[in-house]
């Protein structure tokens, strides 16, 4: 169990965060300038809290009650930054090994081959960091840190400097790592897809301050209207076993209990699918929608409808089976249907929006 | 052959020149690497002030320097008298005096150069490095000091360059002893003064034109030599 309490005014907020962590990926989300990287600063020991008590299992890190700061070589934890930060002047291989000669030899749980295979780096070992991708050096940064053997693995913002394709392709790495080497992992990030499919729980930071903590279903929803401004960050996250896949289609067909799910691509899981469900891509209707090209259509009830003076509606839907679907509409449309809680309702998801990325807990199969 | 054979005399003053310069520059290295790390990533009080004192050489009359060095390392000098006493070096009309005007000449230079290489690291590479399990010695040793090679190597020369040419303190401090404190600028002064030495003014003027240019060339190859390791990896 990892258990984070500090407090440290910074210019403009004071973080006053206070949160616990298990094993799996824990993600802090939030706004740019909420407190996040300084959490992880603060982890690291990079930088002192004003009070605060930082504890990884037994291992008290930080205590200031007691006294206690560990300096940030004994703490024994892998930093990944945002810019990879390799040594220029070393070996891809001599960075890859550059901790575990300072690990002591009982603690080196993690072996070199090992990360090597499942970071797939072993082509790159006798190159020089300045000739990698970005993606590249990202994943040898990532191998670096996981050689240590740490007690907790940060990384801050790891895909934030990096373009679409090439997040795309580090992404399942660290999903691996996360299911391989069971080092508990604490990811920064502001992007809602990553937290999404990453976490396995979700600490939601606002102004230095943990406003939500839980699941990614839980705490990715929108809570509120007044969020509206940050509508397009709002997911729902469903879960469902994999049907079929359709090749004649190219589609994949999940088994929701409230209807059928469409996702392009061929999708194999074993357990049930993570899939990520933006609330502006959702449209409801009343009754059956008729002759429409949306194939996926959930059922439900709707359990909350909230609306202001602005335009926009935030209706909250209780599908069939007990997962909730948030949809953003406008507050014309939800007049004009009349629509009130209590309603049944079918929700509206355009497959062509549900990116196979979005899916979690599964790996698009090579074919 | 052209005149341009070199005197004993004049190969003496090679000889010592080039002793003087490079005790001078060795000598200086190790506190220069930690002056210019201090300078560079410290912060303490008075930090300006030490930037100033090492600084102060560069601003000040050479010959005001010299007379500072006899004050304080002559064999009645606070300095000089300790130096005698515990360690037995004696810096006054020799040419271990010599090399000490040479390194406190040359040390800014050396501090500058160093001082900008370190400030030129990302900082946060050592921040990974310590994150990494590396204890703060290590961070230095494994990658501040090899990623500052080059200014470290361009602060050498530039020191040695200067203690090649050093007069004002040097002569002020330990005199013009042919063979014991006359370097090839004292040498040069001194043909200048005689009548008929133009010839061999002449002489050592190349000779010195040749060793800066040649270590300013042996510099430029070890810079790339490390920096491209540096910069390609």
């Amino acid at each position: 169990m990892i258990a984070f309490a500090c407090r440290l005014p910074r210019d403009g907020f004071t973080l006053d965060a206070a949160f616990e962590a298990g094993s799996g990926v824990t993600a802090l989300f939030g706004p740019s300038g909420s407190g996040k990287s300084t959490v992880i600063r603060l982890f690291a020991g990079l930088e002192r809290p004003e009070a605060g008590r930082i504890r990884i299992g037994d291992a008290t890190l930080l205590d200031t009650a007691a006294g206690l700061c560990m300096a940030p070589h004994r703490r024994r934890i892998g930093l990944v930054f945002q810019d990879a930060l390799l040594f220029p002047h070393l070996s891809v291989r001599a960075n890859l090994t550059y901790g575990r000669f300072f690990a002591p030899a009982r603690e080196r749980r993690i072996a070199f081959d090992p990360v090597v295979e499942v970071l797939g780096i072993g082509h790159l070992l006798g190159r020089r960091p300045a000739t990698l991708s970005g993606g590249e050096r990202q994943r040898m940064a990532i191998g670096r840190a996981l050689l240590t053997s740490p007690r907790l693995l940060l990384m801050d913002e790891p895909l934030a400097a990096l373009d679409t394709e090439r997040k795309h392709e580090i992404l399942p790495f660290i999903e691996l790592l996360r299911d391989a080497f069971g080092i508990p992992i604490i990811y920064v990030s502001h992007a809602v897809e990553e937290v999404a499919r990453l976490a396995t729980r979700v600490v939601r930071l606002e102004q230095g301050r943990v406003v939500a903590s839980g699941s990614p279903a839980e705490v990715l929803a929108p809570a509120s209207l007044a969020e509206a401004s940050s509508r397009f960050d709002a997911v729902s996250v469903l879960a469902a076993p994999v049907s079929r896949f359709m090749p004649d289609y190219g589609v994949t067909l999940l088994d929701h209990p409230a209807g059928q799910i469409v996702v392009p691509g061929r999708i194999e899981a074993p357990g049930a699918v993570r899939v990520i469900i933006r609330a502006t891509h959702v449209a409801l209707s009343v009754g059956h929608p008729g002759h429409v090209s949306i194939r996926t259509v959930l059922r439900g009830r709707v359990v909350a409808l909230e609306t202001d003076a602005g335009p926009f509606a935030l209706v909250t839907v209780r599908l069939e089976g007990g997962d909730r679907l948030r949809a953003y509409a406008t507050r014309l449309a939800t007049d004009a249907l009349g629509l009130a809680v209590g309603d049944e309702v079918q929700a509206l998801v355009k497959a062509v929006a549900i990116d196979a990325h979005d899916l979690a807990g599964a790996r698009p199969a090579a074919d | 052959m052209l005149g341009l054979e070199l005197s004993a005399e004049e190969w003496q003053a090679i000889g010592l020149s080039l002793r003087v310069a490079g005790v001078a520059t060795l000598a200086s290295l190790p506190p220069g690497i930690l002056i210019a790390l201090l300078l560079a990533r410290g912060r303490f009080p008075g930090k300006v002030f030490l930037d100033a004192l090492v600084h102060l050489p560069l601003v000040l009359p050479p010959v005001v320097t010299g007379y500072v060095l006899l004050v304080l390392f002559g064999r009645k000098g606070v300095l000089g008298a300790w130096f005698e006493a515990n360690l037995g070096i004696v810096f006054s009309f020799r040419w271990t005096g010599a090399a000490l005007a040479c390194a406190v000449m040359g040390f800014p230079l050396m501090v500058r150069a160093i001082r900008l290489a370190i400030e030129a690291i990302d900082a946060r590479l050592e921040a990974a490095a310590g994150t990494l399990g590396a204890a703060p010695i290590w961070a230095l040793v494994t990658v501040t000091l090899p990623l500052a090679l080059p200014g470290i190597i361009a602060g050498a020369v530039l020191c040695f360059a200067k203690a090649l040419g050093e007069f004002g303190a040097t002569i002020t401090f330990v005199s013009n002893i042919p063979g014991e404190t006359q370097t090839i600028p004292a040498a040069i002064y001194n043909a200048t003064q005689v009548p008929g030495g133009e010839a061999g003014a002449f002489r050592l003027s190349i000779v010195a034109a040749m060793i800066a240019l040649g270590a300013l060339v042996a510099s430029e190859w070890l810079a790339r030599r490390s920096g491209s390791k540096a910069r390609l990896g």
